[in-house]
């Protein structure tokens, strides 16, 4: 069996002492809120839509005569619902969000307010252009932002998010060798990566071949030219890497990784360390994917929508998918099919309906217009800085897998300082939550045992760096030498859940609400 | 007499006569964490010794189990589709994956005694 | 710079607990040739009203759907969102949080996605459905790629009446590893024969329901002949507002339903971002891309939610995962769980027969148009006019008369003088009488 170097406990563990019990079930502000199903009901709406008069109908007989059964709320209902399910969750606008690679900095309002524009929000793709020529023009203009940020080429805007970027990067690669009639089946991933990267290369049908990291997390240049040969159709290297170091010989590994006729794809999901420092373009890089949603604060949004342009270099520019944006004087137009296609370009195809993601569009060019060349590099020097003062605040107590260096916008622990103190790094990040924090990223890069990754960002100010540290540090020297574990064990004891049982959803999945079986006893 | 060896994947294997029972260790599970669901190949497969031939997946981890032998598949365990928390309870008993009939009985030399695998597992941790 | 909190004699003082004298010490590792000395060739920091200003311009540019009659469709469709939807999304608990890992301080988001889940299986009639997708053509690729796992089969049939857009990104996703696709022609008139092209190596059949012209025919044949030759039957719906009026295609033997969200929640957008919906059976569900929202306790014995069955995923399974999808399209599907929820089963319903009537009161105003046919017998709220003509060409003239009439078929499928004069014109509840008045009247004047 492939052994698992992770495995961690995902039952519920012990609850221990509970708080004091309420008629409702509420504590204070934090109201328990049944589902739609329970509280809604069939014959209530919160829309009044007008009857409409006798309809003469051209349904061809497929009518639906079952009920949907979908319960509605009138518009108090709603409101009061979704207001208390939104009490239950932790925010970048309430506190600090240190997850590790996932870039939590502050989504600005004036985002949103130009995205919702109806000359933005109410265009439909596929309106004749000429109609929407202020559209293609703010694409064409972020465009312009990424390619001057990255000092590459030329950019593909379609890709819906980091993974799917990742998805069309590769696809140009594979392109661009089939063009020259080469046929590589192999991809080579450190296994640091994130998931998605050979998840990816496999989805395409590559062999995934890993490099291994050296002592101190990065990749050398002599273990790539090792593993290099003439199937190997591209390497896949994020930098930063997942450790939060930059790369120090990705001048060189990308000088053998092009030797060797192979390309370059490099994760972009660390862009904000360097934005206006380093132009990864000049690195070497063939096809990078950004994460507008991480580095150009287009929010998370609870898990989505993200976007992932790809930059990508002369090599790879002829190949980049529908549609793409040219320009003819004043004018511009989106190419849509690939027999429009001039200019010695060779599209690979589409990889999704439409254009991209225009609402993401819309705000991570405000966050460019907003922050300008000087902003952008305040910003990264800014999120290096706050790295490394919580590095250097914790140091002292919690232990760093590659020794005390200077880290980039992220800095990453392990659990050698937690040995012998019968505190996990589960329990440590589940104690986080009861002081009022979103633990950082536990358990990534998976090369690093109990790893715990932080990356503040530019976002947060010193005086709430100040308060961070100085909490992580009562909790490290509560884990190290306090008597009483419990504030670890039974964490979190103020959320509004405690640790919930993951091995259950998962050996007896419940996927959807189902109306409770009444049973002949209950029913007497 | 049944023989009892170990492969460096932490496949447990028992064989008596030319039929060998396939399961993961106790280690093995310790490592998974809760186990919450079992693929377990089809009767009548031919496996290959070293080919991924089942799997375990726990909350956070999904794991290949690799026959430690080659033959064909005479047999799999019903009963950890419907609890895989056997897996965890017995996993060096009940918890057995599959059986097959042996076709190259010499491959059994290849693998560990348990004293060598309680070694090993001593040394990687 | 008002994003960036930290001062200059913040800067000092933490460069001095780090121990370095300069910012670009901890850009150390960087070769130092590349190390940028100047700044990028960009403008300079702006304040909000210079923003405003610079994209209050570019925003002018274009014509909002709002502004005029409007009848374009095809894929993404203009209705009307309540004022709470938009309200309630952007309340910073839904707007800045992340995706739900830490359960505990996620529940908000976990049970929204739990009703989401639930809200789509219930619309199409399938037993469990996930936590959403980019959008409706991405869905559809994965749920192609979803039957070649489960069939081990490596042919997909395409229904001529599959939008142009999706159909090219299965052609995309199925460019590697021996994967095959079979397109039947454009069949504007939903009168293909698909169940002669499915053999024994096919492993899904994929149609839209209604079709890219408007078209709308029963499933059940064409389940049930996949089934004979043991493949799968994935229907796909654009116009979600429709299952509020049709037979959904659960209940025609569909084994897999993928759609596009949009029109529930979420505005047209210049196409992005939208969700993408996809349900299937239960005995399937391993099989399933995308994340999961599932039901469980804690260690209260309180029910709570939870992301489950992750191992399927790519942050897990590495090389094994069933998809490389990451992201789900979260604020999108809380968006269409809103308005679903202020809809409820009495709304929507009437939403849907209020479509379809100002579909049908369109159709036969423009059917009285010399040299205009409405080619499409059975239809929602979408249908193709032949025009007399290139289709292009009115479509261009009626926008210079101020009316966006709907999307020629050339559009999406160019170089088909069978198919070029031909336009998909979509109605929805926003269309008024004038508006059906003032297309009738251009439409005269531009033939």
């Amino acid at each position: 069996m492939a052994m698992n170097m992770q495995g961690r406990p995902t039952g519920p563990g012990s609850a221990g002492k509970s708080d004091t019990d309420t008629f409702t079930g509420n504590r204070g502000l934090d109201h328990e809120e049944p589902l739609l199903f329970e509280a809604g009901g069939l014959d209530k709406t919160g829309v009044d839509v007008p009857d409409p008069k006798t309809v003469k109908t051209r349904l061809g007989g497929l009518e639906r005569k079952s009920e949907i059964g979908l319960p509605g709320l009138t518009e108090p209902e709603t409101m009061r619902h979704y207001v208390r399910l939104s009490q239950r969750n932790y925010a970048i606008d309430a506190g600090v969000y240190p997850l590790g690679s996932c870039t939590m900095k502050h989504n600005a309002r004036l985002n949103e307010k130009m995205a919702r524009l109806p000359g933005f929000g109410d265009i439909h793709p596929l309106q004749p252009q000429k109609t929407v020529q202020g559209a293609i023009a703010l694409m064409e203009a972020l465009s312009g932002y990424l390619l001057e940020l990255t000092g590459m080429k030329a950019v593909t805007l379609s890709p819906k998010a980091g993974a799917h970027g990742e998805l069309a990067g590769m696809l140009c690669i594979k392109a661009a060798h089939e063009a020259k009639g080469s046929k590589r089946n192999i991809v080579l991933v450190p296994d640091s990566a994130h998931g998605t990267n050979p998840a990816t290369a496999a989805f395409m049908g590559y062999s995934v071949k890993p490099i291994p990291a050296r002592e101190d997390g990065t990749v050398a240049a002599e273990a790539v030219k090792a593993a290099l040969g003439p199937e190997v159709a591209a390497i896949m290297l994020t930098n930063p890497n997942t450790c939060g170091l930059f790369e120090p010989e990705v001048v060189e590994i990308a000088r053998v990784v092009h030797e060797a006729g192979a390309y370059f794809y490099c994760d972009g999901a660390n862009f904000n360390a360097i934005v206006g420092k380093v132009r990864p373009g000049e690195l070497g890089i063939d096809a990078m994917h950004i994460n507008l949603h991480k580095t150009f604060s287009t929010p998370h949004g609870g898990g989505g929508p993200g976007s992932g342009p790809v930059v990508l270099s002369e090599a790879l520019a002829p190949f980049a998918p529908l549609p793409y944006s040219v320009r003819q004087g004043d004018t511009f137009r989106l190419v849509e099919h690939v027999d429009e296609a001039r200019d010695g370009r060779k599209p690979f195809g589409r990889l999704t309906a439409f254009h991209g993601q225009m609402g993401m569009f819309v705000r991570a060019l405000t966050y460019m217009l907003s922050h300008g060349s000087d902003g952008m590099r305040q910003a990264s020097e800014d999120a290096v800085l706050n790295a490394n003062y919580v590095r250097a605040g914790l140091r002292d107590l919690m232990s760093q897998p590659f020794g005390d260096k200077p880290c980039m916008h992220e800095v990453l622990f392990d659990d050698a300082w937690l040995k012998d103190t019968g505190v996990t790094t589960l329990d440590f990040a589940k104690a986080m939550i009861d002081e009022g924090y979103h633990p950082m990223t536990m358990y990534f890069p998976l090369v690093v045992h109990g790893a715990m990754l932080i990356e503040p960002t530019e976002s947060e100010s010193k005086q709430s760096l100040d308060q961070f540290i100085a909490t992580l540090r009562f909790l490290a020297k509560e884990a190290k030498h306090g008597n009483d574990k419990s504030r670890f064990k039974e964490a979190p004891r103020l959320a509004p859940r405690r640790r919930l049982d993951e091995t259950k959803a998962a050996r007896e999945p419940r996927l959807r609400w189902r109306p409770p079986v009444v049973t002949k006893e209950a029913a007497e | 007499m049944a023989v009892e060896k170990f492969s460096k994947d932490h496949e447990w294997i028992r064989v008596d006569g030319d039929v060998a029972t396939i399961g993961i260790t106790h280690h093995a599970q310790e490592q998974l964490g809760d186990v919450v669901f079992v693929e377990v190949p089809e009767v009548g497969r031919k496996v290959a010794a070293g080919e991924a031939a089942a799997v375990v997946e726990s909350v956070k981890a999904a794991s290949d189990v690799y026959a430690p032998v080659s033959g064909e598949v005479i047999e799999a365990n019903g009963d950890l589709a419907a609890t895989p928390a056997l897996v965890n309870e017995d996993a060096e008993g009940k918890a057995w994956f599959f059986k097959v009939r042996l076709a190259n009985p010499g491959e059994l030399d290849a693998l560990m005694d348990r004293t060598a695998y309680d070694q090993l597992v001593k040394e990687n941790s | 710079m008002r994003y960036l909190p930290l001062t200059d004699t913040d800067r000092q003082d933490m460069l001095a607990k780090v121990g370095v004298g300069s910012i670009n010490e901890l850009f150390a590792d960087v070769p130092a040739a590349k190390l940028l000395g100047e700044l990028p060739n960009l403008p300079r920091a702006k304040g909000e009203l210079e923003v405003e200003r610079e994209l209050g311009r570019l925003a002018a540019r274009n014509t909002p759907a709002g502004s005029v009659p409007f009848f374009v469709g095809a894929g993404a469709y203009r209705h009307h969102v309540p004022a709470s939807v938009d309200h309630l999304i952007q309340r910073s608990e839904f707007l800045t949080s992340y995706t739900p890992y830490q359960p505990e301080i996620s529940q908000g988001t976990l049970q929204y996605l739990f009703e989401f889940q639930t809200q789509v299986a219930l619309l199409t009639g399938m037993d469990v459905a996930n936590a959403s997708m980019y959008d409706g053509s991405t869905a559809t690729a994965e749920a192609v790629l979803m039957a070649h796992r489960v069939t081990r089969r490596k042919k997909a049939v395409l229904s001529g009446g599959l939008h142009p857009h999706y159909r090219a990104v299965i052609d995309t996703l199925s460019s590697y590893g021996g994967a095959r696709v079979d397109a039947l022609d454009a069949d504007p008139k939903g009168a293909e024969d698909i169940v002669a092209r499915i053999d024994g190596e096919t492993s899904c059949v994929v149609v839209q329901y209604p079709s890219v012209f408007g078209s709308i025919r029963d499933l059940t044949p064409i389940a049930e002949a996949a089934h004979a030759k043991g493949a799968l039957l994935i229907a796909v719906v654009t116009e979600v507002v429709a299952l509020g009026l049709l037979k959904p295609p659960g209940e025609m033997g569909a084994d897999i339903v993928t759609a596009e969200g949009q029109s529930i929640g979420n505005g047209l957008n210049f196409g992005g971002p939208y969700v993408g919906l996809f349900a299937t059976r239960d005995k399937l569900v391993r099989q399933m891309p995308g994340r999961l929202a599932g039901e469980t306790v804690d260690a209260e014995g309180k029910r709570g939610f939870v992301l489950t069955l992750s191992t399927r995923e790519q942050h897990i399974r590495r090389e094994k995962a069933t998809s490389n999808i990451c992201t789900n399209s979260g604020l999108c599907a809380l968006a269409f769980t809103i308005h679903m929820t202020l809809l409820g089963e009495k709304g929507l319903r009437r939403l849907a027969r209020l479509n379809h009537g100002k579909a049908v009161a369109l159709a036969e105003q423009l059917g009285t148009v010399d040299g205009v046919d409405v080619i499409t017998p059975a239809f929602f709220n979408e249908f193709t006019l032949r025009v007399r003509g290139d289709a292009a060409k009115v479509i261009d003239k009626l926008a210079d008369k101020g009316v966006l009439g709907g999307v020629p078929v050339s559009r999406l499928i160019p170089g088909k003088a069978q198919l070029s004069d031909l336009i998909l014109v979509a109605a929805t509840e926003i269309n008024t009488d004038d508006d059906r008045m003032a297309y009738a009247k251009a439409l005269k004047e531009v033939l």
